[in-house]
């Protein structure tokens, strides 16, 4: 996999600030990350994690405060960014590629399709029903959309969640590339992701 | 427009294979239609009298089967929020997949109808009045069904609760169509019953998207 370089570019919060069900998660949150950067959410259950993911994938509105690339408010979603969530958004009636290609095809093109498949090891399961994979393997075919479509920002919510060690180290080789390739990610976790050398941002407070 | 084609695609093939519901859907039209002639009686005359209202009630009930499903089974697995990052703004997303509804289960009920008016021994007049309303009326069926499907999207089990949010709203159109049908068996002029029908499908068209694509961005939240 050796995907192109991508632009240079920033992705900042500003004064962010996350109300759910009349309880406010965060508030007053900034941080920033650059081509080739990496921010690591950590925090204790409910402390905001997959809000703080959603709201930067435009999902939620922020109570506060914006998000912004190379310095400009985001107005436009989408175009830029790759979002794993808890749920792998794959159907289950449909083989590994037939999911695959259907969001790379959603995207634009479906050039990348072989060589994520490659890439993730899911070659021999390809045109298997995902009904019949463990969910390791699913979490496996939801990652191989970061690699079918390039995108340069990722927001990852727990995305090595049930992958064995090989498949974890994996991941970790993905994330290098990216990074190495200027891009940028976003992840929250409660495990290693490989990510150990980038900086972390830890949510909530300190229970009372 | 790949991506609006690409989803329309995925849904009908995933309408195909899950289950099936074109079949179900026209299994419960049949079965609905044949128990009027079952409990009525042998009675030609009447039988054929009620045969577009009843060809009618029996298709909106059947197109309500699979409506609750359509926007729900994207939401649990996740797929919604994809389908929202994906370059394709969520009224177009909407319309795709309503058509996909359309194409899955609405037509192929809109198919066998003329079969089911047999049965009904509909008046030989009442044919082209028949087909041709309900291809113009069926589309807002499954338009005015998706803002009802995406209100409830966040239901368990949200069917009943669709069919009482969507029902009335049905209303205007099984008056017309039933109209039009009636108008040509006793010789009258049932042209502006059709158009009638075609103006709510076309103000379905232009609304439903947007209802229903703000009711999902309000159920991501």
């Amino acid at each position: 996999m050796t995907a192109a370089r991508f632009s240079d570019a920033s992705f900042s919060a500003h004064g962010l600030a996350c109300r759910r069900g009349g309880r406010e998660l965060f508030s007053d949150l900034d941080f920033e990350i650059e081509s080739g950067g990496a921010l690591v959410l950590r925090g204790r259950n409910g402390a905001g994690k997959t809000s703080l993911l959603r709201l930067a994938a435009g999902l939620l509105r922020p109570a506060e405060g914006h998000f912004a690339w190379n310095g400009a408010v985001i107005e436009e979603y989408g175009t830029q960014i790759h979002f794993v969530g808890h749920e792998n958004a794959l159907k289950p009636v449909f083989t590994v590629r037939e999911n695959l290609s259907f969001w790379a095809r959603l995207h634009g093109s479906l050039d990348g399709v072989g060589g994520a498949l490659e890439a993730a090891e899911l070659g021999r399961i390809a045109d298997i029903p995902v009904r019949f994979l463990s969910e390791g393997q699913r979490r496996r075919a939801a990652l191989a959309r970061l690699l079918a479509t390039p995108k340069p920002l990722w927001l990852l919510d727990e995305p090595n969640a049930s992958l064995d060690k090989g498949a974890t180290a994996w991941l970790a080789e993905v994330f290098e590339s990216h990074l190495a390739a200027g891009g940028m990610i976003l992840a929250a976790t409660h495990r290693a992701l490989g990510l150990e050398s980038q900086p972390e941002l830890t949510l909530g407070r300190t229970p009372a | 427009m790949t991506a609006f084609w690409t989803l329309v695609g995925r849904d009908v093939r995933l309408a195909w294979s899950q289950g099936n519901s074109s079949v179900l859907a026209v299994a419960f039209f049949l079965i609905t239609v044949t128990l009027f002639p079952l409990g009525i009686g042998p009675d030609l005359k009447l039988l054929g009298r009620i045969a577009a209202g009843v060809i009618w009630v029996a298709l909106l009930l059947s197109t309500l089967l699979s409506l609750d499903r359509v926007f729900q089974i994207d939401l649990e697995d996740g797929s919604l929020d994809q389908l929202f990052l994906a370059p394709l703004v969520p009224e177009l997303m909407v319309l795709a997949k309503v058509l996909a509804h359309w194409l899955t289960t609405a037509l192929p009920l809109v198919l066998a109808a003329p079969f089911l008016a047999l049965l009904l021994n509909l008046d030989a007049a009442g044919y082209p009045p028949l087909i041709l309303s309900l291809l113009v009326g069926t589309p807002a069926l499954s338009l005015v069904g998706a803002i009802g499907a995406a209100l409830t999207v966040l239901v368990k089990r949200g069917g009943v609760l669709l069919t009482l949010i969507v029902l009335p709203l049905f209303v205007p159109i099984l008056i017309f169509g039933v109209g039009a049908v009636d108008a040509a068996i006793h010789g009258s002029p049932w042209g502006a019953a059709v158009i009638w029908l075609a103006v709510i499908t076309l103000a379905a068209l232009a609304l439903a998207p947007v209802a229903a694509a703000w009711a999902l961005r309000y159920a991501l939240e």
